[in-house]
């Protein structure tokens, strides 16, 4: 499933990052927060108004991200 | 493991030793470069770089070394505009140690920027910053096995309260001592292809069993603040309440203060310059007071204001509000092209746009940045106020002058969001948006007022020269030919070559000369009427009354709300932008649609029957 279908507070692990040619610039931000295979990952709210993402990254990092760039991530539940 | 590719020129010369500060953003690099450098440090051009670095030149070990504060970054292969400037820079220019900066308790994935480092052969020491958060969130680094396997030292620090400190300074000087030569990677693209990937085996086989992070970290102060601050019902109204407090203090303690060092100019003008100057011939008395004098006394007026400023700023920013501003107001301003950040400091443009201009430095995407800069200037700055308090009291008999101002309140957030719906096309930002959310923390009042302190004297440094020479121009063309007052002067003849294009928003000559004055600052407008009209201000607001129709007068207002920004605003919007090109097209794109708002409503005033 993809990060920005993931319920808020349910622990998850990141499958990969689906890239594109022109999405590669993306992937690369993705991975250097943090966003790598295996890496636990959460979604601790959701903005109003389909706003962006709350996320956490491994046990420590957290990130703002838009729903939109969030379907790139492909999740599995924990 | 050093890629093979990579070449570093290697050279010995007489310069001074080169030291650059790398790192990704939110890991207290400038901090901690604030804290090696103390006040020393300055904002430097750099021949062929299009952005201006923070460096200084400090002694390490009894020698003169420069030291240069690098955009923060994620990725030495990535494609944000930073990115692009630090690989432009290692390319340009030779250096003799790297110092990576990293935030201890991220260390799990920001290893991969050290690991870049090392890859391309460069000399490196790696500071752990924010060693007191790692410490909390019960990270444990083993900081002699990490510096074995990454064969540079690591040091652990806390640079917000100067833990570690004097370890880290011996590391670099140690760092230097080694370095006999200096490096210079002139085919950086090409090696970073060839090893800048960093593999996340990689990075684990780096720090296995040297680094421990918990699993699952415990409910902290950062997470039961979000719970709230990030509320989805209660986070917006928050969110403006805190904005509105920010506002508060702009207005009730920035705008005093501005008064007063204008009361202090003033009297310095009276008891020092005019005694002195009155031996001068009038000409020359008048020069000096309303060109030179007046422009000195413009930019001071602004210091105490952009303290103020960037002390709030600080606040927000380091204590991480910053970008969870960005995180509320997003799915707002994304359809404008802009984001929350664009917001909050289009708010305190409504104080003033100038501080607000200076502050967009904190988005790191040019078009973003540029798109906020093209809006800013359209936000009813405190100046402006001033113009239609005089205006609408003139000219709007009765209770409705607080309808009025409001209304120009809506105009001002209607050009701003029109202009950014028109314009986020041409600056596309197409970085995109994923922020980080760092931890809570209090800023130390060390770090607020070395920021303050800094920007004020980045603004008197890039903003005098530009703001007296606009001033002497204006004193030039209202003053002259000698002995000319009002419709006379150069400016008065202009203000009646205007008329044809005047006329039909209802402004005659004499408003349009004010308008002329208006240029330097809004303040402006109001005194030069007197001089204008050659009457004190009281008989001012009565002649007004008499002679302009309120149709005519908010005509004024539109038109002086939109048309270009004071003098310093540009200065500012020049300095920030790098590029004449912006500054003007910003300049001639406030005065078509002042032109354009005020043409419509005018002429629909006079159809509806208003004269």
């Amino acid at each position: 499933m993809k990060l920005s279908e993931l319920k808020s507070g349910k622990p998850a692990i990141v499958n990969q990052i689906q890239s594109s040619q022109a999405k590669e610039a993306l992937a690369k931000r993705l991975a250097a927060m943090g966003i790598i295979p295996d890496k636990p990952i959460q979604v601790l709210r959701k903005a109003w108004f389909g706003g962006p993402l709350h996320i956490r990254v491994g046990s420590i990092t957290e990130i703002a991200i838009r729903r939109q760039e969030a379907k790139m991530v492909e999740v599995r539940y924990l | 493991m050093t890629c093979h590719s990579s070449n570093p020129t290697v050279s010995k010369s007489d310069r001074l030793k080169r030291i650059v500060l790398v790192g990704m953003p939110n890991t207290g690099k400038s901090t901690f470069f604030n804290r090696l450098t103390g006040a020393a440090a300055a904002v430097g051009n750099w021949p062929g770089m299009t952005v201006n670095f923070l460096q200084a030149q400090i002694t390490i070990d009894g020698q003169l070394t420069e030291l240069v504060d690098l955009p923060g970054i994620y990725d030495l292969n990535g494609f944000s505009d930073d990115e692009q400037v630090v690989r432009d820079f290692l390319e340009k220019f030779p250096l003799d140690l790297v110092i990576v900066v990293l935030n201890a308790s991220q260390i799990d994935r920001q290893i991969s920027l050290a690991l870049q480092i090392r890859a391309l052969g460069l000399p490196g020491v790696i500071i752990l910053n924010m060693a007191d958060e790692a410490e909390k969130y019960g990270v444990v680094i083993n900081t002699d096995e990490l510096s074995q396997r990454l064969g540079a030292p690591v040091v652990l620090i806390s640079a917000k309260y100067g833990k570690g400190y004097s370890h880290a300074y011996q590391k670099i000087a140690w760092g230097l001592r080694e370095q006999q030569q200096s490096y210079q990677i002139e085919n950086l693209e090409a090696c970073l292809v060839d090893c800048g990937n960093v593999t996340p085996e990689q990075m684990q086989s780096t720090l296995a069993g040297v680094v421990t992070i918990p699993q699952n970290i415990k409910t902290n102060l950062t997470t039961r603040l979000d719970r709230l601050l990030l509320d989805p019902i209660l986070g917006l109204p928050l969110f403006f309440l805190g904005m509105f407090i920010v506002f508060w203090i702009i207005w009730n303690v920035g705008l005093p203060a501005q008064g007063l060092t204008g009361e202090l100019t003033d009297w310095l003008q009276k008891v020092i310059i005019e005694p002195i100057l009155q031996f001068f011939p009038e000409i020359v008395q008048n020069f000096f007071i309303e060109g030179i004098w007046n422009g000195l006394a413009t930019v001071v007026g602004f210091v105490p204001l952009i303290v103020l400023f960037f002390i709030l700023m600080a606040v927000l920013e380091d204590s991480g509000y910053l970008s969870r501003s960005a995180y509320l107001m997003d799915a707002l301003m994304a359809r404008l092209g802009l984001d929350g950040r664009s917001f909050v400091m289009q708010m305190m443009g409504f104080g003033c746009n100038v501080p607000a201009l200076m502050g967009t430095r904190v988005m790191r995407s040019q078009a973003l940045r540029l798109l906020t800069m093209l809006i800013i200037p359209f936000s009813l700055c405190s100046a402006r106020l001033q113009v239609f308090v005089f205006i609408i009291t003139a000219v709007f008999a009765g209770g409705n002058g607080a309808i009025v101002l409001f209304s120009l309140y809506l105009l001002s957030f209607a050009a701003a969001i029109a202009t950014a719906a028109l314009f986020q096309g041409v600056f596309k930002n197409d970085e995109p948006f994923v922020l980080e959310l760092p931890p809570y923390r209090f800023p130390t009042w060390k770090q607020v007022i070395v920021r303050g302190w800094g920007e004020v004297k980045h603004f008197l440094t890039r903003a005098s020269g530009f703001i007296t020479f606009g001033c002497i121009a204006v004193w030039a063309v209202t003053n002259l030919p000698l002995g000319a007052t009002g419709l006379d002067t150069i400016g008065g003849q202009m203000g009646q070559f205007l008329a044809p294009v005047m006329a039909p928003l209802g402004i005659d000559p004499y408003l349009t000369l004010a308008l002329i004055f208006g240029f330097v600052a809004k303040e402006v407008v109001v005194g030069s009427l007197a001089v204008i009209y050659g009457l004190n201000s009281l008989a001012v607001g009565q002649h007004i009354a008499e002679t302009v129709t309120f149709a005519q007068g908010y005509s004024f207002c539109i038109f002086c709300l939109l048309y270009t920004p004071c003098l310093t605003t540009v200065a500012t919007l020049l300095n920030e932008s790098k590029s004449w090109k912006f500054t003007l097209f910003s300049l001639a794109f406030s005065l078509a649609l002042a032109w354009i708002a005020s043409f419509c409503f005018y002429q629909t005033a006079l159809l509806l029957g208003f004269s």
